[in-house]
């Protein structure tokens, strides 16, 4: 279970109060209508699902109420920082990150 | 039998019995007496006796093997009725006085099951035989596995409600320390001391682990004595929480463990008081974890004889329990370790007839002393094979080579009835594992040492593979003084002195995973490795030789640490021989990954008090008591309990529905309306914000006024709707559907915080702040006018699509005229508290006209009358406004390009013969059509048939004297007229007609009623 | 391929099961294969299966980065069912339960495909109306079910609870009796026998790293032990879909989740059919060996961990305890977590892509393993002929663009 570091809060709280709310820095096409079936297609469902970093949106709906931005490694679960809507993040996924890290797991399991 | 083979005192150890307080207790109906400080499997073996159960595949006679989590065989059902608890392990039951315990398998009993195969038949049942037979005939199958399923199970769950409860317990602390073994008592007083919040959980009912049973002296002092003082110690802290009988089951993200408190189970249920179980979830800034570790057991053929035991249980009945589990012992071991049950077991007066030792030198000290008791050492051999029926009759001895691979020389036949076995430790690195640390293969230690921490902890003691005291206590102190320090307590720098600890200095152990047999594994007698499923080491060879090659695949072919001590003695035998048969290293073949839970871990314990009445939350409303006094059905709307419908008494639900619907069109009649989702929108941006959000505009929306609008997701599909009114400059309340209030204020929190955030608005959930009683019917004027004077109510003053402030029964209102049922109607909100005040000032005002309390259900008959959808019932997911026949909600001139608007002109969107909602009207006018029938064209078709669309909602219309539903139909819109039809699962198909979905008052006058 | 039958098991018997044959060749990998399927899960063996006994191509590798059948198929509670609501998604699920009526026979392999029956049950108004709406069109689509009373599943399931007096009361149930479960290893296994016996190389411990093209036209695949040539590449690496995507440069409306499962101890045969409720998120059925599998919902999270959030399993077990009291004092012996490719519209991807001679078969989310004969099959056939299966079409990548989802929320809900 996560300890989320609310950034509004400015406190370590437990997963349950918040939810998950998919991939961050997804903007919004300003004009919707000049973009092709495909084009809009691509922002409404693609996504970039990692195996590593993951900049993520966190809602902290049994709190604050805010939105705020994590990045997040997600094998290992570990949250690397949580940030404020608006900023960038400091910890930048190299494509190798996640290929690393999924070379990391176990073989075989008893 | 009475305790046959309960020891007298025994000089030099202090067992933790209380001789002198008997406790009675049954096994297998049979009355037995133990003593205080018992487990039932000392007691069992106290009086002698020797089979406990049977094995699960070849119901093969199994006595007690170890003194803890890690028993395989003593698999009991305790207590009965709707208090027993099945598959407990004997080794960690307290016994108490009444207790009753029952093996589960073995029938008619354990001493003669009738199920018990054996030799040639048991070769009829290799691993994995199931998939290569039972598949022919094909029909035969659910046959074959009916008697299957005969065999499954261990223990019987009860049939009856659990009578205990459970309770949870949040905890943070510094550090937690799991285990109160030697290693982990010194590190929880080390960090104590440093000033750090410790909580030490162990499973066992006292402090001590291993010293419980030790015999060795520490700073002068018995083991046992050492312990006691230093728990009190413990105790005297302020910051230390001591959790004896809890198990640390499961090691979660970031450093979250869940530890099960048993609080009454050594009790028995008739001492019951609280809770049974306590499940604490703890936070812990620093883990230490010193879970000791497993002796190892060597596999010989027949090594499942009752009377093969671990060497270190043996020693743990010996000095913990005062109990001798047999009379002449031939111990067998790999290392020097454990000699030491030699010398306990000669200690207690009983005959040691061998110690038989792989090594083909061993020279440690604790070997000299052994010899000096004039006890045999036969060097460089090995059991091959025990030999008894129900107990340990012979060992068959044979000298090995150096490896111990192969037999060297002449076998002998060594008289005995209990054999104690050691084939080293191996690290309990559970909890390590459950944090995705991979484990280390160390040939020094012939174990898996912990791997690389992956969150903020340690293994220290046996679990990291340090097994002399000494290095237990230093790493132990060391570890508790660092982690205290890392969580923020102290400089890390030890505060106590290392402790005296007179050991012996071992020498090194063999590696020796499996006992070559005169004949080769495939023909020996069986040489079990995991024997609560009766997996031996011929199983795993021949797995290998069908070409499995991972121990994920030998794992699951042959069910090895499927059991419920999860392999905790077997595992690391069977990687060796899986290994050895594919000639590789153990590390080549792969890893120990353990899984939570460590021990099994009670269902109801997990759940805790979340389930009965708080599974989840009720919500009422504030005039919820008058309901029920009034005798409403409720219905379960979200966490919401709403009234479905009000039925006098002797009046079915379709009486009192039809009842209900007319008299809210003659009449008047009253809707508690309060779960609506409300959300106050304030702030400069708020109209630009609602107007992004919905598909309509309020730019325009005047103070005052009210408008229905629909919200779309991004996917341009139908996700909520509701009214909307402007409150005044910059302010707005936004009406939700019940189930959707969360939903949609989140939603709109995320696109402006996210997207928009210069927008400035701001939300906030007035739901609970408001109580909402709707009136409506051609009465409902006239209702309000009685206890409202300070509004116009007038047609052309108050009107449809209004709001306005005022006085209700004295309560300061606000009243929304919008309509859900076509009539005119008030929908009068006042502060929640006043909710029952208005209510009942409403049914007495209306008194006069016939009010009439209704449900969901008229109100759901009344709106379809109208055609007016219930986002959820008529929607599903897939549903345009245009789909809903609501183009006229989309705002087609807006400038910004609302949420979901793009959508609405992908190719699918505009796809002809997308589902559209309908009216249908059946043939037959009585008939009514059941929701969700699908609704076809062409009736004679064969299956499958080609379905056109459903029926979303439908019901008998008191008023319009038929029945009338809706439904979404593909093309819907252009096919008004023609005729369709819901073939149903009773064999009836129904003919309808496509009508429009406005049923009652197409023209919508009836709202402006004078 | 020697058959398996009850005399084989006694011929082998009397020599100690000395003489068994390998269950399959652990070959080196060729140089260049008519079609490489990456994952050797039960959804990637059949594939190679079906590609081998249907369409005749044989020259075909399989590349598990593991084990076969690690990943999901290891993992999964095993349901098995096809009453799904919409005709597109019960039409491939329905496929696949024919596929596994005689799955057995057909791989000789006994793969335990036990029709126990499943019951969905209903809670409150509008799941009852959602239920009747998709078992009308089960019916309808010549797929068994009938809606049932709190009465009836008393009868199929002695042990729940059918009191009206609780939280959120049983109001009924959609009971398909064809359903049930298998014996998820065994499925695997049988399908790699069956594949490798028609020729296919089952190549394991071996990643694939990247996806090689040349003009937009796929070459074969890098791996850990080197390039692979092959003409087609088949994707079918459920919980790393998107991990293989990117490989060739690829995006997919696919997050994955952890969903997390558990059994308990095993105990006396107490539960004879599958039953799965959405309202309270909980699903459960009792194991040949005795075991309580319980399946709990999908994590809120992307994950890769194999490994999900305590309080998802704390809420399972109150659902378990509130459907069946009895069970509270049953434990739980091991838990874990998978890793579900999840879809917008909680229906699986089986398309080619932008890429020619590329295919993926994904996005199965918690549905996966009942759909693994139908899955195969009629991915098989769209790699063999370049052009989807009729059973695939709808599946297609390209629904996400024109927006032709198929949802299946309420079908697929938190359980399988």
């Amino acid at each position: 279970m996560l300890l989320i570091h609310c950034p509004h809060c400015r406190e370590d709280r437990e997963e349950e109060e918040f939810s998950y709310s998919g991939e961050a820095h997804i903007v919004r096409p300003v004009e919707p209508e000049a973009l092709s079936d495909k084009e809009w297609g691509d922002y409404l469902f693609f996504r970039k699902n990692p195996r590593g970093i993951h900049h993520e949106m966190w809602y902290h709906g049994i709190g604050c109420r805010r939105y705020f931005y994590a990045t997040r490694n997600t094998l290992s679960y570990e949250i690397l920082e949580t940030y404020m809507v608006g900023e960038k993040p400091q910890v930048i996924a190299a494509i190798d990150v996640a290929i690393d890290a999924h070379r990391d797991t176990p073989r075989g399991t008893l | 039998m009475n305790q046959v083979n309960r020891l007298s005192a025994v000089e030099g150890t202090r067992t933790r019995i209380d001789g002198t307080v008997p406790i009675n207790f049954t096994f297998n109906g049979k009355q037995l007496q133990g003593v205080a400080g018992d487990t039932l499997a000392s007691a069992l073996l106290a009086n002698g006796v020797k089979v406990v159960g049977r094995s699960f595949k070849y119901s093969r006679p199994r006595g007690i093997v170890g003194h803890g989590a890690e028993e395989p065989n003593a698999i009991m059902q305790i207590g009965s009725g709707a208090a027993t608890v099945p598959n407990l392990k004997a080794t960690q039951v307290e016994l108490y006085e009444g207790l009753e315990a029952a093996s589960v398998n073995g029938w008619p009993s354990v001493n003669f099951d009738l199920m018990s195969i054996s030799g040639w038949f048991g070769r009829l049942m290799p691993p994995g035989f199931y998939y290569k037979t039972f598949m022919y005939p094909a029909k035969l199958w659910m046959t074959y596995e009916h008697f299957i399923r005969k065999a499954a199970g261990l223990g019987s769950t009860p049939v009856q409600s659990d009578p205990d409860s459970y309770d949870k317990l949040n905890q943070h602390c510094d550090v937690l320390v799991v285990g109160a073994g030697p290693a982990g008592l010194v590190a929880a007083r080390e960090a104590a001391r440093a000033g750090a919040r410790v909580i030490v959980a162990d499973e066992q009912n006292e402090f001590g682990g291993s010293l419980l049973a030790s015999t060795q002296t520490i700073d002068g002092q018995l083991a046992v004595d050492w312990v006691a003082d230093l728990v009190a110690e413990l105790n005297g802290f302020d910051n230390v929480q001591t959790l004896p009988r809890s198990t640390v089951f499961g090691y979660y993200d970031h450093n979250f463990l869940g530890i099960l408190e048993r609080r009454t189970d050594h009790l028995g249920i008739s001492a019951a008081a609280g809770s049974r179980q306590r499940m604490h979830r703890v936070r812990a800034k620093q883990v230490i974890l010193a879970a000791g570790a497993f002796e190892r057991p060597l596999v010989f053929a027949h090594n499942d004889i009752p009377g093969v035991m671990q060497a270190s249980s043996v020693s743990t009945y010996v000095n913990r329990y005062g109990v001798a589990p047999g009379s002449r012992l031939v111990l067998f071991t790999t290392n020097d370790n454990a000699y030491q049950t030699a010398i306990d077991w000669h200690r207690a007066g009983r005959q040691v007839v061998a110690i038989v030792d792989s090594r083909s030198q061993p020279k440690g000290d604790i070997v000299a002393a052994v010899k000096g008791l004039g006890i045999e050492v036969m060097a460089g051999h090995g059991v091959i094979e025990a030999q008894g029926g129900k107990r340990v009759k012979r060992a068959l001895v044979a000298r090995l080579n150096a490896q111990g691979a192969d037999i060297v020389g002449p076998v002998e036949t060594l008289a005995c009835d209990l054999i104690a076995c050691s084939g080293g430790w191996s690290p309990a690195i559970h909890l390590s594992s459950h944090t995705g640390a991979k484990p280390v293969w160390d040939d020094s230690i012939v174990g898996f040492r912990p791997g690389k921490s992956k969150q903020q902890e340690r293994s220290v003691g046996a679990c990291a593979g340090t097994y002399a005291l000494s290095g237990c206590l230093d790493d132990g102190a060391r570890a508790g003084a660092e982690a205290a320090k890392l969580a923020g307590h102290g400089d890390g720098k030890l505060y106590f002195p290392s402790a005296a600890v007179e050991e012996y200095k071992e020498q090194p152990q063999q590696a020796l995973f499996l006992v070559p047999h005169s004949k080769k594994t495939s023909r020996a007698p069986s040489q079990f490795v995991d024997m609560q499923l009766d997996v031996s080491a011929s199983g795993i060879e021949l797995a290998v030789r069908e070409g499995f090659e991972s121990v994920e695949h030998i794992k699951r072919y042959t069910a090895m640490g499927f059991g419920t001590d999860q392999g905790k003695l077997g595992n690391i035998n069977g990687m060796a021989i899986l290994a050895n048969a594919l000639g590789q290293s153990i590390p080549e073949t792969g890893t120990t990954i353990f899984r939570p839970s460590y021990t099994p871990t009670t269902f109801g314990a997990i759940a805790g008090r979340d389930i009965g009445e708080l599974f989840d939350p009720e919500r009422y409303t504030a005039m919820h008591r008058w309901h029920a006094e009034q005798g409403a059905e409720f219905e379960d709307v979200g966490q919401w309990k709403r009234p479905w419908y009000f039925p006098h008494v002797g009046e079915s639900m379709h009486q009192a529905v039809n009842r209900e619907c007319l008299a809210v069109r003659k009449s008047v009649g009253i809707l508690d309306a309060s779960t609506l989702g409300k959300i106050d929108i304030q702030g400069p941006d708020a109209a630009e914000f609602i107007t992004r959000m919905y598909t309509n505009s309020y730019l325009k929306l005047a103070l005052g006024k009210c408008r229905y609008g629909v919200m779309l997701k991004e996917d341009g599909m139908i996700f909520d709707d509701g009214v909307c009114a402007c409150l005044g400059d910059n302010h707005y309340l936004m009406f939700t559907t019940t189930g959707g209030a969360a939903g949609v204020l989140a939603w709109l929190e995320l696109w402006q915080q996210t997207e928009w955030p210069h927008l400035n608005v701001y939300f906030t959930s007035v739901t609970d702040h408001w109580t909402t009683a709707t009136i409506t019917g051609p009465n409902a004027r006239k209702v309000l006018a009685k206890v409202c004077g300070d509004i116009e109510l007038a047609n052309d003053e108050f009107k449809f699509m209004d709001w306005r402030d005022g006085t209700v029964a004295g309560v300061a209102a606000r009243i929304f005229r919008i309509s859900f049922t076509g009539e005119l109607t008030y929908e009068i909100n006042v502060p929640a508290h006043y909710g029952r005040h208005i209510w009942e000032a409403l049914i007495a005002a209306g008194e006069e006209f016939g009010i009439t309390p209704y449900g969901t259900e008229t109100m759901h008959v009344l709106r379809a009358e109208k055609g007016f959808i219930i986002v959820g019932q008529d929607t599903d997911g897939s549903m345009t406004p245009a789909d809903m026949n609501m183009d006229w909600v989309v705002g087609k001139n807006k400038t910004f390009s609302f949420i979901g608007k793009r959508s609405l002109q992908r190719s699918d969107s505009v796809r002809e013969n997308r589902k559209q909602l309908v009216g249908l009207k059946t043939i037959d006018a009585n008939t009514v059509l059941p929701e969700g029938a699908q609704v076809v064209f062409d009736a004679k078709q064969a299956i499958p048939m080609s379905m056109q669309g459903h029926v979303t909602s439908s019901y008998y219309s008191a008023n319009l004297g038929h029945s009338i539903a809706l439904a979404v139909v593909k093309g819907g819109h252009s096919r008004e007229g023609q005729i369709v039809h819901c073939p149903l699962a009773d064999g009836r198909t129904i003919a309808a007609e496509i009508v429009s979905s406005v049923f009652y008052d197409p023209k919508g006058e009836r709202q402006n009623v004078e | 391929m020697k058959k398996y039958s009850g005399f084989s098991l006694l011929k082998n018997a009397l020599s100690y099961h000395e003489n068994w044959q390998k269950i399959w060749r652990s070959p080196k990998p060729k140089a260049d294969y008519d079609v490489i399927i990456v994952g050797g899960g039960g959804h990637g063996l059949a594939t190679a299966y079906y590609l081998a006994k249907v369409h005749g191509i044989t020259n075909v590798a399989v590349i598990e980065k593991g084990y076969l059948g690690g990943g999901n198929t290891a993992r999964n509670t095993t349901i098995i069912r096809s009453n799904y609501l919409w005709d597109e998604a019960a039409q491939l699920y329905d496929l696949s339960l024919k596929l596994w009526e005689g799955l057995s026979q057909e791989l000789n392999y006994n793969v335990m495909f036990s029709q126990r029956g499943v019951l969905n049950l209903g809670h409150n108004l509008q799941d009852m109306r959602d239920i009747e709406r998709r078992v009308n069109a089960n019916r309808l689509n010549g797929i068994d079910g009938e809606v049932v009373t709190p009465e009836r599943i008393k009868e199929i399931a002695p042990l729940i609870n059918i009191s009206r007096d609780c939280r959120y009361p049983i109001l009924g149930a959609s009971w398909q009796p064809r359903g049930g479960t298998a014996r998820h290893d065994a499925v695997a296994w049988g399908y790699a026998r069956g594949a490798d016996a028609l020729g296919v190389d089952l190549i394991q411990e071996t990643e694939v790293t990247g996806i090689r093209r040349k003009n937009g036209v796929v070459v074969g695949v890098e791996t850990t032990k080197g390039f692979i040539g092959a003409r087609k590449v088949a994707c079918v690496t459920a919980g790393n879909s998107g991990v293989v995507a990117a490989m060739a440069g690829l995006r997919l409306p696919v997050e994955s989740r952890p969903l997390q499962a558990l059994v308990s101890e095993p105990v006396k045969p107490c539960l004879d059919t599958v039953v799965m409720s959405n309202a309270v998120h909980g699903y459960i059925s009792q194991s040949d060996k005795g075991d309580l599998v319980v399946g709990a919902g999908v994590d809120g999270y992307n994950g890769y961990g194999q490994r999900g959030s305590m309080h998802v399993i704390e809420h399972t077990l109150q659902a378990i305890c509130e459907l069946f009291p009895a069970f509270s004092r049953v434990r739980m012996n091991r838990q874990w977590g998978g890793v579900v490719d999840t879809t917008p519209d909680a229906c699986p991807i089986i398309s080619k892509t932008s890429v020619q001679g590329l295919y993926f078969n994904c996005g199965w989310g918690t549905g996966g393993f009942k759909a693994t004969p139908g899955s195969g099959y009629v991915f098989a056939d769209t790699v063999a002929n370049d052009h989807p299966h009729p059973l695939a079409e709808a599946f297609d990548l390209e629904r996400f663009n024109t927006g032709a989802l198929i949802d299946e929320h309420g079908a697929a809900g938190v359980a399988h």
